[in-house]
């Protein structure tokens, strides 16, 4: 049995010495196959007496068990190590970028509206728009403005013909909803607008927002607690608010929105010409006129409305230094919103 | 309006500085633009007198003067100004004076002579713009007297942008009115006592249109010196208020208008021909303004005439004619009240705009006319002399505004602007305002409209008034309820966001152009269009409106393109401006890409663009329609696209867009080095989506065919796909061409199309029979409508 022990101390010597999962069949082969040494020496038992054989037999399938189990074990090992070199050789650079197409962004005012829309229509506002080449009657007549009325002179009108214009406001929507709908009405009206002024802080076409609530018992407190919040919720700050009287022949009482300066706090810089403070919005009672003009009784429904200017709304927000920027569509720009 | 701060206080002297006054005023709603101070920065300048004056041995232009002011004597300086002489006395800046600009005056020497301070010009101390030679005091000026103090320089100009309702503002007194009520302080002006005539002279004035000037008040003055200098306190208020003196008569009636609000004019009463006959131009009438300009007169211009000729443009301008000049000796003066509808946009169709006429046609008070010409009197007289004779007014008592009479209630006080104010308050207000409480009741008041309030004629007029001086920011802020009713929600109705975000996810970013073209780009697009023009456009770049949005994208794409970005893929959605009978503002949603299909990567970016990567762009935003099989493309044409990379787009019967390459002239034109592709979309036509309507899903398994066909190269695939899908049956579920070959291998004039049908049923297996037959079913067709044959 002397051949037994260094047999299979010379089977497991090979098995441990295979380099790959063929390598390690053909030590198999060798040893363990049909015609392998230690299947061999099970063939040499029938010299063996039969008391000696079933001893004998047993030893030897000991050591075919002892040789086969080692063979398992470096056989997982092989295929481990063969899986890991596979893994390696897969081996990519992550931080390479990625494949495909690079979302594009939404235009910075496009981007304002959406918010200030989102802030409204939570209130229960619906959106509504009209044309941009209006009749001088929904842009002025009926908002209280009649021909020649010096308060023209602040429009700067760009004129197709006599009687029709680029709207200079969004507020002739109001008077296209009022002579649709009844009160009570809540809505805000973005769009384009047009002035005919062009210089580095007056652009001949820009966006605003107007706003206008008209139900039974709404006052002059509630326009303030609308714009407030309003203004504090776009700015998510608590910044300070104030209203001054102002004129706009389609609301009275009229005011203008200054909030504080969101450059320098209110000390006084450049952003704010030193006065601490940044207009940002006017607003007013609806005008008993403008309501006579759509049939809607003043003394049942008052109502408020206001108008802010989009573009100047995304310089304090986002810190635009130039209003030009906004229509030039630079990629450059658009890339940063 | 703008007016010296210490003017204003010999008004109304409330315990406020100039800022804080400012700011008071501001948050009454008389917005103050700036508050400067009336001269520049300076020290060290007191009044000089001029006791010689010689020739600089060296220098033509210089002269050497001999100054008295200087506390230790007389100085010696050199002056280059040509009008340096003896007698004369002007500003004086003493050796360590500091003139504006941190300009330090220091002994010199000029070409060899020494030179002890400067004289100075207006505009060297910033106190007018008279920068021709030194600035001449008058004679009695006190030498030696610091020129701050003796001009008062410590003052600032306070600029107030007015509304235009606030007319009752453009006037000292209009300003003061408010300061007073705002404080609740006296206001006290100056004592206007009627000047007694010495003369009977008097102009006879008719009123031709009584609703154009219904008012007017007029007085002769003889014997006037026109040579006499207006004061240097009434210069300075005027040049601190932004006007220059002109003479005395014009000054006097400029510091009327400013002090009272009442626009005057002087005639010189020889140039007039008769009486004063106020009445509306005849079309043609000629008249030349005192700006020089000779205007032709449009009918229904009020004209104030001498009854023979136009003399002046009634409120607005007076005529160069019966200006007083240096001969005048005897004047008219004219105090009128002129309608503002008579006024309004007359000086603007002329292409004027003065002080007179921002007044009238914004309101001036219809009460004040005598006043005003009392108070020019007495200025004139203290200054230039003269006889004046009566005060005469004539009145058209029927045209004259009439009073007006507005009732508050008390209970809308409360309602309409949320606070409750104290009926003593109330009325205190109003009063003090001007108004005059005429009756009271259970329910509120009634006030008396004063003249000078053009704006106030309504409740809603008073309820302002209360909130502005009250404070609007003394009135609470308080959130606003309603019934809040879920309404219905149109789910067909495409959001406009979706399309937006599409685009997004798809590399495009938004771009915003203006509406308004240059008229040639918009003919490069739409030749045949006549597009909507603006009769006052800001430039020629932006005089019409654009029938399309592709050319505003193609500019931004010229505009990136010229700074070195070379992939752009831009967006826009807007109106366009379709013109005709009846114009049409359509809401459209275009795009451009140009440029490498990828942005340039370590994975690509080396292939650029062609047609089939935005007609995907555009299958994406009809797909979120969720009915794309109402959609097709067919070969089309518009002048701006390549004839053969066109395709317009189509809902059922009607287009919805175009998409296409850009034709190679005009991207030639346009510069672009390469093919730049475009879409535009009617929004209104894409909108309305369809409504998901869920179909069961087949447990059975579906079949695949492919079948590769050789046709006619001309053959669209539109079609073909529409022969085949129609002879296929309905058990197809899919058919797509997933290869097209045309070249090597294949007559010149056919193409090989390979293309694949799935089949499955809702309910059962398929066999092969029927498959085969459904195949045999389409080829058949192919073949007998394209000729195609099976490769």
């Amino acid at each position: 049995m002397q051949d037994l022990q260094s047999l299979t101390e010379e089977a497991l010597a090979q098995v441990a010495k295979a380099e790959d999962l063929a390598g390690l069949d053909q030590v198999r082969v060798d040893y363990l196959g049909k015609k392998g040494q230690l299947t061999a020496l099970l063939k040499g038992l029938g010299k063996l007496s039969a008391e000696e054989r079933p001893a004998a037999g047993a030893k030897i399938n000991e050591a075919k068990q002892q040789v086969q189990e080692q063979i398992n074990a470096r056989r997982a090992a092989l295929e481990e190590a063969a899986i890991n070199a596979k893994l390696a050789a897969e081996t990519i650079d992550v931080t390479l970028p990625g494949r495909g197409e690079e979302p594009g962004n939404a235009h910075p005012v496009t981007r304002t509206l959406r918010r200030i829309e989102k802030l409204f229509v939570r209130l229960g506002f619906s959106v509504e728009e009209g044309p941009e080449i209006e009749d001088d009657y929904h842009n002025f007549e009926a908002l209280n403005i009649p021909a020649h009325h010096p308060a023209r002179a602040m429009h700067d009108t760009f004129y197709i013909d006599p009687s029709t214009v680029l709207r200079t406001h969004t507020s002739p929507v109001q008077i296209r909803t009022m002579e649709k709908a009844a009160p009570p009405i809540r809505i805000i009206c973005p769009g384009r607008v047009y002035r005919c002024d062009s210089d580095v802080t007056h652009s001949p076409m820009f966006h605003q927002v107007e706003g206008l609530v008209v139900d039974k018992g709404v006052s002059f407190a509630h326009l303030k607690g609308c714009v407030d919040q309003f203004l504090k919720a776009f700015f998510e700050a608590d910044v300070p608010v104030r209203f001054r009287p102002s004129y706009f022949p389609f609301t009275e009482p009229s005011a203008e929105v200054d909030i504080q300066c969101t450059a320098c706090g209110g000390d006084g810089c450049r952003v704010c010409s030193g006065t601490g403070w940044l207009e940002v919005m006017g607003c007013g009672m609806v005008h008993p006129n403008v309501f006579a003009s759509c049939n809607i009784d003043s003394d049942e429904y008052t109502g408020f409305a206001f108008g802010m200017g989009v573009e100047r709304l995304a310089m304090l927000r986002y810190g635009v230094n130039d209003l030009r920027l906004f229509f030039d569509n630079d990629l450059r720009f658009l890339k940063q919103f | 309006m703008k007016f010296s701060n210490a003017w204003l206080r010999e008004w109304v002297n409330p315990q406020l500085s100039a800022q804080e006054l400012a700011d008071q005023i501001t948050m009454a709603g008389l917005e103050v633009d700036g508050v400067e101070p009336v001269a520049g920065d300076f020290t060290g300048v007191v009044v000089g007198e001029i006791l010689a004056c010689e020739q600089h041995p060296d220098a033509d232009k210089l002269r050497v003067c001999t100054v008295a002011g200087h506390p230790d004597g007389e100085m010696q300086v050199v002056c280059g100004a040509p009008n340096a002489r003896a007698g004369i006395k002007v500003p004086f800046a003493l050796v360590g004076a500091v003139l504006p600009g941190d300009f330090k005056i220091k002994k010199a020497k000029l070409r060899g002579v020494e030179s002890r301070g400067m004289l100075c010009a207006q505009n060297e101390l910033e106190l007018g713009e008279d920068s021709d030679g030194i600035w001449e005091l008058p004679t009695d000026a006190p030498t030696g007297t610091d020129l701050r103090e003796y001009l008062q320089l410590d003052d600032v100009a306070i600029e107030v942008d007015l509304t235009p309702n606030r007319s009752d503002c453009l006037g000292i007194a209009g300003v003061a009115r408010e300061v007073g009520v705002l404080n609740r302080c006296p206001v006290e002006g100056p004592a206007i006592e009627p000047v007694k005539p010495t003369i009977d002279d008097s102009l006879p004035v008719s009123l031709m249109d009584g609703e154009a000037c219904p008012r007017y008040v007029g007085r002769v003055i003889r014997n006037i010196d026109v040579s006499a200098q207006t004061p240097l306190w009434m210069q300075e208020r005027l040049r601190r208020a932004g006007l220059r003196s002109i003479d005395p008569v014009v000054d006097v009636t400029n510091y009327v208008l400013l002090e009272l609000g009442q626009p005057m004019h002087a005639f010189d009463l020889a140039k007039l021909e008769g009486g004063i006959k106020v009445r509306l131009a005849e079309q043609g009438e000629k008249l030349t303004l005192l700006d020089g300009q000779e205007v032709t007169l449009e009918e229904g211009t009020l004209l104030i005439t001498d009854g023979k000729k136009p003399l002046a443009m009634a409120g607005i301008m007076g005529g160069e004619e019966s200006a007083v000049s240096g001969e005048t000796r005897d004047i008219f003066l004219e105090s009128a009240f002129f309608n503002p509808l008579a006024i309004a946009g007359k000086a603007r169709s002329y292409g004027l705009h003065t002080d007179s006429s921002h007044r009238f046609e914004r309101g001036v008070d219809y009460r004040l006319q005598e006043k005003a010409v009392e108070r020019a009197t007495q200025l004139l007289l203290d200054i230039v002399g003269g006889e004046p004779g009566p005060v005469h007014l004539r009145e058209m008592e029927e045209t004259m505004p009439a009073e007006r009479h507005i009732t508050l209630r008390r209970a809308r006080v409360e309602s309409g602007l949320g606070v409750k104010i104290a009926d003593d308050e109330i009325v205190d207000i109003l009063t003090r305002l001007g108004l005059e409480k005429i009756d009271q009741g259970d329910e509120g008041w009634t006030f008396l409209v004063p003249s000078f309030r053009f704006d106030l004629a309504i409740e809603a007029d008073l309820l302002e008034e209360l909130a502005r001086v009250y404070g609007y920011n003394r009135i609470p802020s308080v959130s606003f309820s309603a019934a809040l009713d879920i309404v219905p929600d149109h789910e067909v109705e495409l959001d406009g966001t979706i399309l937006e975000q599409t685009l997004l996810a798809r590399g495009y970013h938004e771009a915003i152009t203006f509406s308004f073209i240059d008229r040639d780009t918009a003919a490069l697009f739409d030749p045949s269009a006549e597009p909507v023009a603006l009769q006052n456009p800001i430039s020629a770049d932006l005089a019409v409106m654009r029938t399309s949005l592709i050319p505003g994208l193609c500019k931004s794409l010229q505009y990136n393109l010229n700074r070195q970005q070379d992939r752009v893929r831009l967006f826009e959605t807007g109106l366009r401006f379709v013109p005709g009978a009846d114009l049409q503002q359509q809401p459209m949603l275009a795009g451009l890409v140009y440029g490498p299909r990828q942005a340039e990567s370590w994975t690509g970016g080396k292939e650029w663009v062609d047609f089939y990567d935005i007609k995907a762009d555009v299958e994406a935003l009809l797909a979120e329609t969720n009915a794309a099989d109402e959609f097709r493309f067919e070969a089309g044409e518009h002048p701006a696209l390549h004839p053969g990379q066109c395709a317009r787009i189509l809902r059922g019967e009607r287009q919805v867009g175009v998409v296409g390459a850009l034709h190679p002239q005009l991207q030639k034109k346009l510069d672009l080095p390469k093919a730049a592709f475009v879409f535009e979309l009617d929004l209104e036509a894409i909108g309305e989506s369809r409504l998901p309507s869920f179909r069961p899903l087949s447990r059975f398994p579906a079949v695949r065919r492919d079948l590769a066909l050789l046709i006619d190269a001309d053959v669209q695939a539109a079609s073909l796909v529409e022969t085949a899908a129609g002879a296929a049956g309905e058990m197809l579920t899919d058919l797509k061409i997933f290869d097209v070959y045309q070249g090597e291998g294949i007559d010149f004039n056919r193409k090989s199309v390979a293309m694949g049908l799935t089949f499955q049923h809702p309910s059962r297996t398929l066999n092969d029979e029927e498959i085969t037959a459904a195949v045999d079913a389409v080829v058949k067709q192919l073949e007998q409508k394209y000729n195609a044959s099976l490769r």
